[in-house]
């Protein structure tokens, strides 16, 4: 199946374009296409945040600006444009002016790798998920320069537990998606798709890593500072986050960078764990290809909507809660995973056995993952105790004893 | 496969001026109207007291420096991955790699002993 610029080109060059040219125009229109559709892509998730955050909370949400409120985000956008730009004037110049465009950067960059259907990937390169994983760092240096930069204390605050953070949940993000490429033996975001379409959608390998997949989930929450793990912007702690200092459009540039790199990440799970552009229907002429896309946007909404339902319903994690569930439960599941993996594939057995080795090695991280986590919640006593004992009753909420 | 990284090179060329464009729109449609109390550093609405880059804890060098030594390795695991199915990688090899990986889990567990990994 020839990739999207091959067709293009041939087509142009069919049409008598010297191949110079035709080279050019394909990768700028593929470049143009990306760099348009992200900031669409945003627009319409911050509209779907605040429509499913609002129901969660029983209110109505945006209603006013176009029809069921769609265009209030158009709307913020063009208030956004026409706000003043504030440069404080204690802030590192370079350090402050340089973090909103590279937090779009990383994140626009990722968006070239992840596929929309057969043939229709950005590029298809043989590293993708080596890419992802590299280009993923270049946020996390956006927010700690934004931090150190503003010179603030509570946005450097903000700025080292950016570092804490996104460091630690980097290594079992990069652990979990590691047990696929082992398993499927390519880095290539299109041949993973490919692999997942047999056996009527169990051949996707959700259903073969349960472990990798929840895992994979979690950290991609951290990874885009998604609820319970919004230490980083805990409004009530540290004011606003990294991001206080800015105004107008480099705020903006924060807000949309945060909201692709959920996304990236929702999309960079469906390619891998959900079957990609898997589905009924897909090798059928001419339909085909749009079903295949259709699937693939349905798969990554469905994963960002289940962001959204955690980030509208979860608590927020305390700092050491939040180190030790990653350095001391997610790290070592995952080397044990990969470790288990590893034995298992290189033992000269029938495939249907390993799979099923490494579906029990998966089921037995989740269970002994959630097992930690759930007497970790015991112990901490979540909601049966009181943050402190008050001498008398008056101010409590506690009906007096008769 | 040369035509694919010019693609990811133009567009990272695309990404820097897609900011870049967007916040000096806003820097010409907005108003511009600087005085010093608007200038002065938010922080919450009061004046800062004291410096604001200052010391800060041992511990982030910690998480830094354990993180550094498990990206480097992890890094080095991709390529592993890749050569698996290869009928050369047998189980020698697998055996290296599994001592590999058991000389990161020892470091881990050096460090949780010292109390590396706990947070104050």
């Amino acid at each position: 199946m020839a990739e999207w610029y091959q067709v293009l080109m041939a087509a142009l060059v069919g049409a008598g374009v010297p191949e110079w040219i035709a080279t050019a125009i394909a990768l700028l229109v593929g470049v143009t296409a990306i760099g348009l559709v992200a900031p669409l892509i945003a627009l319409i998730l911050v509209w779907l945040l605040r429509k499913v955050i609002s129901r969660i909370q029983d209110r109505i949400g945006p209603n006013r600006v176009g029809p069921f409120g769609l265009l209030q985000t158009i709307a913020d956008i063009v208030k956004l444009l026409s706000k003043e730009g504030i440069n404080p004037s204690r802030a590192d110049f370079m350090a402050y002016n340089l973090a909103p465009i590279l937090s779009v950067f990383g994140v626009l960059l990722l968006f070239a790798v992840v596929p929309v259907t057969r043939g229709l990937i950005g590029v298809d390169i043989n590293v993708g998920v080596l890419y992802i994983v590299a280009l993923g760092s270049i946020g996390i240096m956006a927010a700690l320069m934004a931090g150190w930069g503003s010179n603030n204390k509570y946005a450097l605050l903000s700025g080292f537990r950016v570092v804490a953070q996104l460091l630690s949940y980097e290594i079992p993000l990069v652990l979990s998606m590691l047990a696929v490429v082992l398993y499927a033996g390519t880095m290539r975001f299109g041949e993973l798709a490919e692999q997942q379409g047999n056996f009527l959608g169990l051949g996707w390998y959700v259903f073969l890593m349960p472990g990798a997949a929840l895992i994979f989930f979690v950290c991609a929450l951290a990874e885009s500072e998604q609820t319970p793990f919004d230490l980083l912007e805990a409004e009530s702690e540290l004011i606003a986050g990294f991001h206080i200092e800015y105004s107008g459009m480099r705020f903006a540039m924060f807000f949309l960078a945060q909201f692709l790199s959920g996304f990236v990440f929702a999309w960079v799970g469906a390619a891998m764990f959900l079957g990609g552009w898997q589905g009924p229907g897909v090798d059928l002429p001419g339909i085909g290809g749009f079903l295949a896309a259709g699937y693939m946007m349905i798969k990554t909404f469905a994963i960002y909507l289940l962001m959204i339902w955690v980030r509208g319903t979860f608590p927020r994690l305390r700092v050491d809660q939040m180190m030790s569930f990653c350095w001391k439960i997610l790290v070592p599941l995952t080397v044990g995973l990969i470790s288990w993996q590893m034995v298992v594939q290189v033992l000269d057995l029938p495939i249907p056995v390993i799979a099923v080795l490494v579906l029990v090695g998966n089921l037995l991280v989740m269970g002994i993952g959630l097992y930690a986590v759930g007497r970790a919640i015991r112990q901490e006593g979540f909601r049966t105790k009181r943050a402190f004992t008050p001498d008398s009753l008056i101010g409590t909420v506690q009906p007096v004893a008769e | 496969m040369l035509l694919k990284y010019a693609f990811i090179f133009i567009l990272s060329g695309f990404a820097l001026v897609l900011p870049l464009v967007s916040i000096v729109a806003g820097a010409i449609l907005g108003p511009r109207k600087p005085d010093p109390v608007k200038n002065d550093i938010y922080e919450s609405g009061l004046n800062t007291i004291g410096d604001t880059w200052i010391q800060f804890r041992a511990q982030f060098y910690l998480i830094g420096l354990v993180f550094l030594v498990f990206d480097l390795e992890v890094v080095f695991l991709y390529p592993i991955a890749m050569a698996y199915g290869r009928p050369e990688f047998g189980m020698a090899a697998v055996l290296v790699t599994l001592l590999f990986m058991a000389l990161l889990i020892v470091g881990l567990i050096y460090d949780w002993r010292k109390g590396g990994l706990e947070w104050q």
